[in-house]
């Protein structure tokens, strides 16, 4: 490439056109990025999420108090105690997870005998203190009514591979 | 003794023992549910079956006796497929509710249904449903869950004494029951829970409180009567939360009563966390170092006779060694253990203890009780008298209180006149007494602790030497304590020496002001308000009839607290860990002990667990190696006279079983326990 050359391709600005040029196509392709936090991203039905307590449609909690979560937590996070209730059915006094020891695992749900605990679909719970991620069984019950709608779709979507 | 061939390994065992019992001799497990090694055999389960050479089907091995050159096979695919056929039928009924029964994760069914059964079932209709039954407030009842194995039924009928429990229909509509809705009457009832394989029978207390995996284990020593009871102890965190017996074939087999595994709920009710003072007839919180500075305030300048202590029924020996060398210190002669004011003559080991041994009873061939129902005051003693009382030959007399004990004896009177009957020959039990080889008297505390009782121990060790009970291979002597802490305050002396006085002493002089300071080591038996206008000091665990009248309160640790020694009425000492730690400022009783020497002046010169246990072993503490029973070397008796006996019927010491002590009498469990019998007892009174 000659001087000559060299200078002609600055004088006209060619490789700024060019770059422009691509930034132009892109313009005009679809986007990749999504404007978070009012879009969001597909989430698959397995997605571990933010933990959740259900209740059966009548209203009755579903965890009975069996513990297996607990036994099975590989980070140890679920704390557990139960005694039997006025009607006699075993049911927890106390059900707590500490968030911040939690790693997501989800073996908790493929533990528990009746779909009590799960992980839903939430994954924006951050908090700006420690203890707001300490939570206990009204928290738990409370995420179950929140979310009882998409956690029993999703638990639709994924049985069918269960 | 036959040899047979197992898996092509040969075993030989004794005749008469069955063909799974020669499988285990060859290695081999073989399932079962409804077999158990102390109950008769049933063999209504057919889990055990092994294929027999040349048998035409699979045979039940639980109830097959071995005969010479048979040939077994255990895991052959025949066995393998009789197996999953049997467990498939056994779950036909059974509900699939593992996650809610309290014996998940712990469960016969369970482990045997993933080791031995089939992977699937076949079976599709409606299962069918039993209605629980009410078996009182020990025993919590998911009938549908039984498997019919009728090990309840067995071991109520055959070990309990109690032919309460039974099965109703047949097939199907087969149901465990007691016939007639009642609570189970037995003190044995508890290891019904042990025995159930399935989760039909379940602790009603420990009801959905823990899984078996979060429990830790500490081997223990029961404390609750004078057996000496080896427990396991399952805590979780700071909480004892459940008692289950440990195998000790020479003590409780493999039995506890059930005030050893449910008074634990009164373990963490009405405990002493701190120390308290009394100022101005109240009681009021303090750090130890104030408690200790009122009590050194108080014994400051204080002749040694005018202090005391009592040691209560549940004290380790380490414990009242130290005490024993405080007050030694403190210049006083003035201790004891006999809270009950029993008449026990200290002068030889072989007074005061079980000298035939539990084991030991099985040997006998008569007995002779005295005062005693040992059916209240030692329950696991009594299924082995009941055991030796099944096996046949086994005459009983009884002089005291008539009770039902769960065995046949005869009643040879309520007093001391049947004794003075069988010391002048005159009492037609006695041919039965001296026609035994190896007969056996025991005396319980009801008939010493009483202004005669040294004439009736006299009389009782007269009548056995007559009986020919105290030869040189065989001591036919026996005392029933009731306190576990008693045989080891014996051994070491915690005594009146040097002059000093006992119980019934201590008691006039708190009561006449000639005893100033009185130390309560977890005594709570003795009548309170005859310790007059003495300072008190009450060291113990439980805020019971001592913490009451208390003008110091020392908190100290239960029996599952602390690493303590136990001697068992036959003299076996025995040593438990702690389970858990004592609550709040509460502290190791040998270590109150300890630190209060140092307050008051009196440095005890020992720092750590050894040096107490030294030095408990210098006072007379047997060794936890010494051997056991033995023969009586020396026939001469207690102090006594046998002709100074009095009159009056031999009262029963325990009138409430399931609160004789600090911890029972905190218990609920205990308390619906009494509310339960009472009614039954009272029908039986009229």
């Amino acid at each position: 490439m000659g001087v000559m050359d060299r200078t002609m391709r600055g004088f006209f600005l060619s490789e700024l056109v060019s770059g422009m040029a691509l930034t132009l196509r892109y313009f005009f392709k679809p986007k990749v990025t999504i404007n978070y936090p009012y879009e969001k991203g597909p989430i698959s039905p397995r997605f571990k999420g933010e933990h959740a307590l259900r209740r059966y449609p009548n209203g009755e909690e579903r965890c009975i108090a069996c513990k297996l979560c607990e036994a099975v937590c590989p980070a140890q996070a679920i704390t557990i105690e139960a005694e039997p209730r006025d009607d006699g059915s075993r049911r927890t006094t106390r059900y707590d997870i500490d968030m911040t020891k939690c790693i997501y695992c989800g073996l908790c749900e493929e533990a528990c005998p009746v779909d009590a605990i799960v992980e839903g679909p939430n994954f924006e719970f951050s908090t700006e203190t420690r203890e707001e991620l300490l939570y206990n069984k009204d928290r738990l019950l409370a995420n179950g009514d929140r979310w009882e709608a998409e956690i029993a779709s999703r638990l639709a979507a994924d049985a069918p591979y269960r | 003794m036959p040899k047979l061939t197992v898996d092509g390994i040969e075993v030989e065992v004794p005749a008469g023992t069955t063909v799974l019992q020669a499988c285990e001799a060859a290695g081999k497990e073989i399932p079962r549910f409804c077999y158990h090694e102390r109950l008769s055999i049933a063999g209504n389960c057919r889990m055990c079956l092994v294929e027999l050479e040349k048998a035409p089907k699979p045979i039940a091995s639980c109830a097959y006796p071995v005969a010479d050159n048979m040939v077994i096979h255990t895991d052959t695919p025949g066995v393998k497929a009789a197996r999953r056929g049997v467990m498939e039928f056994l779950l036909i009924n059974h509900p699939l509710d593992c996650p809610i029964c309290d014996q998940g994760g712990e469960c016969d069914l369970q482990d045997q249904a993933v080791g031995y059964g089939f992977d699937h079932s076949r079976y599709e209709e409606n299962k069918r449903a039993v209605k629980d039954k009410n078996l009182g407030p020990l025993i919590k009842t998911a009938m549908t869950r039984c498997i019919h194995c009728t090990r309840c039924v067995r071991f109520a009928t055959e070990v309990a004494g109690v032919a309460e429990l039974g099965a109703t229909g047949r097939g199907e509509a087969m149901e465990i029951g007691t016939y007639v809705e009642h609570a189970l009457t037995s003190e044995l009832s508890g290891n019904m829970i042990d025995l159930c394989p399935v989760g039909a029978l379940t602790s009603k207390p420990y009801a959905f409180v823990a899984r078996p995996w979060e429990l830790s284990r500490t081997d223990g020593i029961d404390a609750t009567d004078a057996v000496g009871s080896n427990i396991r102890i399952d805590s979780r965190g700071p909480q004892v939360l459940r008692i289950l017996p440990r195998l000790n074939e020479a003590v409780n087999e493999e039995w506890i009563s059930d005030k050893t595994r449910f008074s634990n709920d009164g373990l963490t009710r009405r405990r002493l966390d701190k120390p308290w003072i009394r100022e101005g007839g109240k009681l009021r919180p303090a750090s130890w170092n104030e408690a200790f500075a009122a009590i050194a305030a108080r014994t400051k300048g204080l002749a040694g006779d005018r202090i005391a202590a009592l040691a209560g029924d549940m004290v380790d020996v380490e414990a009242m060694a130290a005490l024993r060398d405080l007050m030694a210190a403190l210049g006083s002669g003035n201790i004891d253990c006999r809270q009950d004011g029993a008449r026990i003559d200290a002068s030889r080991r072989d007074f005061y203890l079980f000298n035939t041994t539990i084991a030991g009873i099985e040997q006998a061939d008569a007995a002779l009780l005295i005062g005693t129902n040992p059916r209240r005051e030692a329950a696991v003693l009594n299924a082995r008298l009941r055991k030796r009382s099944l096996a046949g030959r086994f005459p009983i007399g009884l002089v005291g209180e008539g009770a039902d004990l769960t065995y046949p004896y005869a009643h040879l009177g309520d007093g001391p006149a049947a004794l003075a009957a069988l010391l002048d020959g005159s009492s037609p039990f006695l041919e039965a007494l001296k026609g035994a080889s190896h007969p056996m008297v025991i005396i319980g505390q009801g008939a010493i602790a009483r202004p005669d009782g040294a004439a009736v121990l006299a009389a009782a060790w007269t009548i056995a030497r007559e009986i020919g009970a105290l030869g040189a291979a065989w001591h036919g002597f026996n005392m029933l304590h009731m306190a576990a802490g008693r045989v080891g305050a014996l051994d070491i002396g915690f005594l009146p020496h040097g002059g000093g006085r006992d119980r019934d002493g201590i008691l006039a002089g708190a009561g006449n002001g000639e005893i100033d300071l009185v130390w309560l080591l977890g005594a709570d038996e003795i009548p309170m308000d005859r310790l007059g206008r003495a300072f008190v000091v009450y060291q113990g665990h439980h805020g019971d009839a001592g913490a009451k009248r208390a003008d110091v309160i020392l908190p100290g640790a239960a029996y599952v607290e602390k690493d303590g020694t136990w001697v068992s009425t036959e003299g076996r000492v025995q040593r438990a860990a702690r389970a858990v730690f004592p609550p709040g400022e509460a502290r190791e009783d040998w270590a109150i002990i300890r630190a209060a020497s140092a307050a008051l002046g009196h440095a005890l010169p020992y720092g750590d667990i050894a040096g107490v246990r030294a030095r408990a072993e210098a006072l007379g503490a047997g060794r936890l190696d010494a051997p056991l029973g033995g023969g009586c070397i020396d026939q001469g008796g207690p102090s006594g006279d046998p002709r100074m006996l009095g009159t009056e019927a031999f009262a029963a010491p325990v009138t409430d079983y399931y609160r004789t002590d600090a911890i029972g009498r905190a218990s609920p469990t205990m308390a619906a326990c009494a509310a339960s019998v009472a009614p039954t007892s009272a029908v039986a009174a009229e």
